[in-house]
């Protein structure tokens, strides 16, 4: 296995002073002693940043020390339920990073950008046709500034017509954290509605809730308890009724990726993970990409920039152009200084079209088919499903609640000590209402050995916990640390190195660098 | 289907598994009338040679013309170092780090990251990373409005100075919440302390403040910080993290300092590629942590006191909190701070200097070239750094449209948002441009001048 499993230093302490890169930088005769001409003295830094003075070796080695740290979807099976950990083709990067992409500049003019534009037009028009919407902005992003971008059209369409009173929002509590805090920084109020024992939404509970004052409901469908709401077409019609919006969340969209589609059920605005979905890199934390769709009442909302075609004549043929405030006076407006992560439209154009119309059909059955056939075999296995009775999604949940009752061991332990069995944790404690809960979502990229050898690894912790509890509890053993101290990280904040604290890391047997 | 594994026997003994006959079994909790059969309106598949055909042949499409455009994105010479080891798997295809033990090496870096741009800016603590440059100063009004609790009118001041894009992202972030953006005009190309006379009386909670501003010109910082101050606002800066190489951190700004400071990662290593993905960053005071959006990186110990890295303050952030939440930011721009973060560490404080110094340089070559085109003069008579005004001697856009068919991006048309210039074009050289690009660029727009007004 590639991991690394020494600690690395920080790169400061590496540092010394007149070492450096030199290969990278200007030859300029300027020295940074010496003022820039014409800047006043009173606008000039007086001492040097701290930033490492260390040669380009140094550099390369450091960082790739530190990725060796990591575990990744290119080192290990990482079934993160909710995050669609799938295979991320090499070729969505290569071809993305094309000089001709990489050196366009956004305010380039787009006689210089109508290969890019191309790309992007086709991009909206291939998602409007996997989602059922009638039109597709990809400016936002990640999901919740896609959900930002949604719930912010809902209330300019509540607000264009007049209808000034709604400003509730209805989630789910089962809905992801972006959910609610969406709402709230769109000036909403959110309502929250309970799930049943079955999973699926109460729907009594939410024909209480809605009146005059819905703007609309914000729903992941399936949900992230990893089943289908199969009352949605009833859900959209007491929504709609009452006058208010649906919103799709479209972190599951793997799941029904051409089976159904969230415009079919009733849906007027959805945002897309296209970091989930289509596979662009999730890079350690970003960055993603949250394109909204929306239905035909939505159209004149969209956030700016979208790209328009207008049909060519004799050899220019088409030609792309953003469409900006002037097309469309009641956007939402701008959420990006320029057309958002623009890059990572590139990668997900890249992967549509390398799935093709067959291809994307597939996604969804094979993401659904590694899913239950995971849940069928840790059932058999003595962990407890959630929604036994149900069929998986893409994703599904075990509780640990016997295990945590029995013997002592939660989720949380199980999910540590499957990092010292080369395997990444499912999502723990998330969805909330499930106690112990380990969501898991093997995505279809998987094949049946990696799942076999992760429910041989849940079996083996079983009876680790049933023998050694402590050991597991303890988990987990085979890293580089073991688990933190997050109540200190908390409490002693130590946010930014600073000289004096360099603990300076002397070699021991334990971590001395082999050299 | 082409990245999956599965072999028919595979899927045949899955389903035994499962108990199900078929693959379309385990879809049957979904109602029948809302399956499709197919998705017609998705073209057949490529396979990768064919794909790279033809995203080549777009890519070349649109060629790789002489660039002169900044207005908050910047092209810089960026280390081959530093998309090698970005776009190495365990850092390009790893999520968010929540699992801390299995994403020390991210964590770290994320640490490593916080500590050099807070030095840099000259503040004590950052955040992981915003969307952009943009959305961060939207996110920074926010946070002004928490931290500064005896102001009670949620009103943020914006000089028309502040980059346009970010202003209108900014709107468009707070709008909903009530927050009023409010723009203050600089006729003279820079903010002064005149313009900000008539709110000296009245409750506002924060003076934007971008340095260099959108001109390129440099803001008079120290004045206006310590005028905002006495005024009880705070001050939120918006900075270009090259100019830091040279310029005063927005920390040291006046007597107390800026209490906020952000922009953009991009000119870090970032490339140009349409507009993103950038990284905004954000960075304040201790006393203000608590108010930050987005996630934090700790150095903390592990069981057996060993150093290791982990998300801390969590309960500002929406997976904990919820509707309280400090924003609903979730996956942010970790990958373009891994970027930014080896950028940094291959420039060191010396290579930043000279970055920033080699552009500024260039800039004056540039302006100096310019002005003896015959129809050009150089507005705005101040420092400045690595951007500037120029004005012609007629509209601007079929200008730069006969610019782009001679292969040059001859700078941003700023008739749009600031009809009040005239014809004016916002231009900007970095140390990628040698006196020859400079030199083409001055010779071409001088041809372009002296055929419009042959066809006029
Ligand atoms: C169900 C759900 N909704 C929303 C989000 C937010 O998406 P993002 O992290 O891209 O902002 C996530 C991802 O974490 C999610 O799992």
């Amino acid at each position: 296995m590639a991991m690394q499993k020494h600690p690395e230093k920080i790169i400061f302490e590496y540092s010394r002073p007149g070492r450096g890169a030199f290969g990278q930088w200007p030859t300029e005769r300027h020295s940074p002693n010496e003022p820039a001409s014409g800047i006043p003295a009173n606008l000039l830094r007086k001492r040097k940043p701290l930033l490492p003075e260390v040669s380009e070796l140094e550099v390369v080695r450091h960082f790739t020390k530190l990725s060796q740290l990591n575990f990744s979807i290119d080192t290990h099976f990482y079934p993160l339920g909710s995050c669609t950990m799938k295979y991320n083709p090499k070729a969505c990067n290569q071809y993305a990073m094309l000089p001709g992409f990489l050196g366009r500049h956004p305010l380039a003019p787009e006689s210089l950008g109508q290969g890019f534009l191309a790309c992007m037009y086709e991009l909206q028009e291939m998602l409007k046709e996997v989602t059922g919407m009638q039109g597709v902005a990809l400016s936002p992003m990640a999901g919740a500034h896609g959900e930002f971008a949604g719930v912010a059209m809902i209330r300019a369409y509540h607000r264009a017509r007049g209808d000034l009173a709604r400003n509730e929002i209805i989630v789910p509590d089962a809905a992801h954290g972006t959910n609610p805090a969406t709402a709230v920084m769109c000036g909403c109020v959110v309502r929250e509605i309970p799930t049943k024992d079955d999973g699926d939404i109460d729907v009594e509970a939410l024909r209480q809730v809605v009146g005059p004052n819905t703007a609309g409901i914000m729903l992941t469908n399936p949900s992230t308890c990893g089943v289908f709401e199969r009352r949605i077409k009833e859900v959209a019609k007491i929504v709609h009724d009452a006058g208010g919006l649906l919103y799709y969340d479209g972190a599951n969209l793997n799941a029904i990726l051409g089976k159904v589609r969230p415009g079919d059920m009733g849906f007027d605005v959805i945002h897309m993970n296209l970091h989930k979905t289509f596979s662009t890199p999730h890079g350690g934390g970003g960055p993603g990409a949250g394109a909204v769709g929306v239905s035909q009442r939505l159209l004149p909302f969209m956030p700016i920039p979208v790209v328009g075609k207008e049909a060519g004549v004799g050899k220019d043929g088409d030609r792309y152009r953003w469409l900006t405030e002037k097309d469309l006076p009641q956007s939402i407006g701008r959420l990006s200084a320029f057309m958002g992560n623009a890059g990572v439209l590139i990668r997900a154009y890249i992967y549509m079209r390398m799935l093709g119309r067959e291809g994307m059909h597939r996604v969804g059955e094979y993401a659904t088919l590694n899913a239950n056939y995971l849940m069928a075999r840790l059932a058999r296995a003595g962990f407890d499903p959630a929604y036994p009775g149900r069929r998986a999604s893409h994703e599904f949940i075990i509780t640990a609640k016997k295990q945590k009752d029995v013997l002592g061991v939660s989720a949380m332990d199980f999910a540590k000590r499957l990092l010292d069995y080369g395997f990444h944790a499912p999502t723990t404690y998330f969805p909330l209402l499930v106690p112990e809960c380990l969501l898991i979502e093997p995505t279809e990229t998987e094949s049946k050995e990696a799942l076999d050898g992760f429910v041989d690894a849940m079996i083996a912790i079983l009876r680790e916990a049933e023998t050694q509890p402590d050991y597991v509890k303890t988990a987990p053993h085979t890293m580089t640390v073991r688990r933190l101290d997050d109540v200190r990280a908390a409490r002693q904040l130590d946010l930014t190195w600073k000289p004096a604290t360099s603990q300076g890391l002397r070699p021991t047997p334990e971590n001395a660098v082999p050299s | 289907m082409p990245f999956n594994p599965q072999t028919p026997g595979d899927v045949e003994q899955m389903l035994a598994t499962i108990g199900a006959s078929k693959v379309d079994d385990l879809f049957d909790e979904i109602p029948k009338d809302l399956r499709i059969e197919s998705l017609a309106g998705i073209p057949d598949a490529l396979n990768e040679m064919d794909i790279g055909k033809l995203m080549s042949a777009r890519a070349a499409q649109d060629g790789t013309p002489l660039n002169f455009i900044g207005a908050g994105a910047y092209e810089h010479h960026i280390p081959s170092a530093v998309w090698a080891l970005t776009t190495r798997g365990e850092f390009y295809s790893a999520y968010t780090p929540y699992q801390a033990e299995a994403s020390q090496g991210t964590l770290q870096l994320i640490y490593e990251y916080q500590t050099m741009i807070t030095s840099l800016t000259g503040m004590d603590v950052s955040n992981a990373s915003l969307y952009d440059g943009g959305s961060a100063v939207g996110e920074s009004a926010l946070m002004a409005i928490r931290a500064h609790r005896r102001s009670k009118s949620q009103r943020i001041l914006v000089p028309t100075t502040v980059n346009p894009f970010y202003r209108k992202a900014a709107v468009s972030t707070v709008g909903n919440q009530g927050v009023k953006l409010e723009e203050v005009p600089c006729p003279k190309g820079s903010l002064s302390i005149a313009d900000l006379e008539k709110y000296a009386d009245e409750d506002v909670t924060a003076l934007v403040i971008q340095q260099p501003n959108f001109f390129g010109v440099l803001e008079d910082v120290d004045a206006l910080t310590d005028w905002a101050h006495a005024h009880n606002m705070l001050v939120i800066a918006s900075v270009n993290p090259t100019s830091l190489g040279i310029l005063k951190p927005p920390g040291e700004w006046g007597t107390k300092g800026a209490d906020i400071a952000c922009g953009d990662c991009q000119p870090l290593g970032v490339p140009l590629s349409s507009g993103g993905p950038y990284a905004g960053f954000l960075t304040t005071k201790m006393e203000n942590v608590r108010q930050m959006p987005g996630r934090i990186v700790g150095r903390t110990v592990d069981m057996d006191g060993k150093q290791g890295f982990a998300l801390t303050l969590q309960a500002r952030e929406q997976h904990i909190r919820r509707g309280k939440a400090t924003s609903n930011i979730c996956t942010n721009q970790g990958l373009l701070v891994t970027a930014a973060t080896i950028y940094l560490s291959l420039m060191g404080p010396e290579g930043l200097a000279r970055v920033a110094n080699a552009c500024h340089a260039r800039t004056n070559e540039l302006l100096a070239a310019l002005a003896r085109v015959k129809g050009v003069k150089v507005a705005f008579d101040r420092p400045r750094f690595h951007e500037a005004v120029v004005q012609l001697d007629r509209p601007v856009a079929p200008v730069i449209a006969d610019l782009a068919r001679k292969g040059i991006v001859g700078g941003f048309d700023l008739s749009n948002d600031y009809p009040e210039l005239g014809n004016a074009l916002l231009v900007c050289a970095t140390e990628t441009r040698t006196r020859e690009d400079i030199q083409k660029y001055a010779d071409a727009l001088a041809e372009t001048l002296k055929a419009a007004v042959r066809a006029a």
